[in-house]
């Protein structure tokens, strides 16, 4: 136990100092790698814990990158504030999908494409609508101020997203120890038979998507403001939905620490087959997609799930050896 | 909208539907038989538009001609698909099947990606262009071949799992998997040729398809969602459903090109997949096979 407690620390020691020691290009990795463990930390909620996967929380994400662009770019609504209203809006639609398919039970396949085609609806919508100014995408005017969320260099960027990360990663450990966290796993476990010992799954369900959603709106946000410019085929599109499932799925479904780890070991790995191959679109999912297949033949239960397996083995080891030792000497 | 324009639109929307009708008949027949939902079958159909395009483009053979040829390859490829990697994960939960497949997909369509480039790409076929006038209204030959394929697949296929030998044992199997083996039917290899037929199915789609629409890598991605949502509206693993819900997607969607400009009738085909999973979420005729 108190291993853990100095693992993480340090961990949130070198996560501080890193923009002490790294250049440039290192630290954007850093920045799209924390923020795509913080989208597969809110996408951990509803598809970790509960076991409903969701292939298209890019819908989110691009409510959250809309959203918070359009009130700045046409209300000059302050896009501190507006991530919180992405977030709502995101939150909403995130109800509506989950009434949907939720209200009949549909689950595995079922939700997985229905959660796809809410992405793709967005996209289309957004893609059609003068008001979002079409395929063309919307520029946020350049205003370098932290009042305005706009940094001067990348570190600013970097300990936003640091910051967002912990609180998320806090906010979903307080989640697994709560009531709704043991309802979620045990209707990802057994559906039926959590039902039939009172967990109102419907309801449960209900909470973790609309939670979800609205959490990943604000990584939509961070990257509207990171890149200053929005567009449907970019947030929208399924590669961001792919990248926010692999952090995830890669570390450990339904663990805390699972996105984390699997984002500093995925999100690196996708951004430099990209750079290798620039002139290649695609290499990264080609590599993506190789990835899935291997950790669900060989580690279904990912990095930490894997860790914490053989941490628990090890541990009735020890108690078996002991227990046979002091059988031997009685 | 006149009423010419509705009547063509029909008739276009028909012809088209009888080739999402088969591409569902794949993807149902695998869920029936082995309850994998394919997410690579749009992507495996991508290939076969490939197959079709090169042959034509390199070897100038006719796309007719190379339909049985993509067939093959990718019922070849679909049920190494399934011994190789799919097999292993059989008793695995729904969700990590449905990954796989995820994956299998990621990985089919960014290789063509690497290989084929984004362009869109498609060709012309000197005695397919001209059109068919009948009254009043126009039929392209190639979406009026394509139906006349489609349907002779679509009855081969029922043939197929009604009369013969193997395809009972394809029922028996997609029934009752442990009692299919009890009677010595060999369940892996079941799967190897359900596989292979539904990746063949959906090469032979999008083979039909090539001299009709553009093709491009990322193609299958549309036609997967389109797919699901035709087999949703026959009920998953309805084999009848989706053959009929294949017509009526098709015809839903060109009566939809008609009427609205842009691309806003992609949204149809969503549009009409909300409403069914709030009033018919089991499918109009129900699910099983």
């Amino acid at each position: 136990m108190k291993k853990k407690w100095v693992l993480i620390g340090l961990l949130l020691v070198f996560l501080f100092t890193f923009p002490l020691y790294s250049t440039n290009y290192l630290l954007h990795i850093g920045i799209i790698t924390l923020m795509f463990a913080f989208a597969s930390q809110a996408w951990n909620i509803i598809s970790g814990y509960s076991g409903q996967f969701s292939f298209g929380h890019a819908a989110f994400f691009g409510v959250g990158a809309y959203t918070s662009t359009v009130l700045l770019v046409e209300y000059n609504v302050n896009p501190w504030i507006g991530m919180f209203i992405g977030a709502i809006i995101a939150a909403a639609i995130a109800f509506v999908l989950g009434f949907l398919t939720f209200r009949y039970k549909l689950k595995g396949a079922y939700f997985s494409l229905t959660t796809l085609a809410f992405a793709e609806i967005l996209r289309v919508f957004v893609k059609n609508t003068d008001f979002f100014r079409k395929t063309m995408g919307i520029m946020i005017p350049l205003d370098i101020n932290p009042f305005w969320y706009q940094f001067q260099t990348r570190v600013g960027y970097y300990y936003t997203i640091l910051i967002l990360t912990i609180i998320i990663t806090v906010i979903v450990y307080l989640i697994s120890r709560s009531r709704l966290g043991f309802n979620l796993i045990a209707i990802r476990e057994n559906e039926d038979a959590a039902q039939s010992l009172g967990v109102r799954t419907f309801k449960n369900k209900m909470i973790a998507i609309t939670l979800s959603g609205g959490l990943t709106a604000f990584a939509g946000t961070f990257y509207a403001q990171y890149l200053l410019f929005v567009k449907p085929e970019t947030v929208f599109a399924s590669d961001i939905s792919v990248s926010i499932l692999m952090p995830a799925i890669v570390g450990g479904v339904g663990t805390v620490a699972g996105p984390i780890v699997g984002s500093f070991i995925v999100t690196p790995l996708g951004e430099l087959t990209s750079q290798m191959f620039s002139n290649l679109a695609g290499t990264n999912l080609i590599a993506y997609g190789v990835i899935i297949i291997i950790i669900i033949l060989f580690m279904p239960e990912g990095v930490v799930g894997r860790y914490h397996d053989w941490v628990n083995r090890r541990k009735k080891g020890n108690k078996e050896t002991q227990e046979q030792k002091e059988s031997v000497t009685s | 909208m006149s009423l010419w324009l509705f009547i063509q639109s029909l008739i276009d929307g028909l012809l088209m539907g009888g080739i999402y009708s088969i591409m569902a008949i794949g993807l149902t027949l695998i869920f029936g038989v082995m309850g994998i939902i394919n997410f690579a079958q749009g992507a495996l159909m991508m290939l076969g538009m490939y197959v079709t395009y090169w042959a034509f483009t390199l070897a100038g053979i006719d796309p007719y001609l190379s339909l049985p040829l993509s067939a093959i390859a990718l019922f070849i490829l679909g049920a190494l698909i399934q011994k190789g990697v799919l097999e292993r994960v059989m008793d695995a939960p729904d969700h990590n099947i449905l990954l796989i497949t995820f994956g299998i997909m990621m990985i089919i369509e960014n290789t063509a990606l690497v290989l084929f480039s984004p362009d869109f790409r498609s060709i012309t076929v000197p005695w397919l262009s001209e059109t068919i006038k009948m009254g009043d209204y126009v039929v392209s030959k190639p979406k009026l071949i394509a139906f006349f394929i489609s349907m002779s697949v679509a009855l081969l296929l029922y043939w197929f799992l009604q009369k013969s030998y193997l395809g009972k044992a394809i029922r028996g199997t997609a029934n009752n998997k442990i009692g299919a083996a009890l009677v010595g039917i060999k369940s892996k290899r079941i799967n190897y040729i359900t596989f292979g037929l539904g990746a063949a199915i959906a090469a032979i789609a999008g083979s039909l398809m090539t001299p009709i629409i553009s093709i491009s890598p990322s193609i299958g991605h549309t036609f997967i969602l389109k797919t699901f949502v035709v087999v949703v509206l026959g009920g998953l693993g309805n084999v009848l459903g989706a053959f009929v819900g294949g017509l009526i997607i098709g015809v839903s969607e060109a009566l939809a090109g008609a009427a609205f400009s842009g691309t806003l009738n992609e949204l149809v085909i969503y549009v009409i997949f909300v409403l069914i999973l709030i009033f018919r979420p089991k499918g109009i005729f129900g699910g099983g096979s």
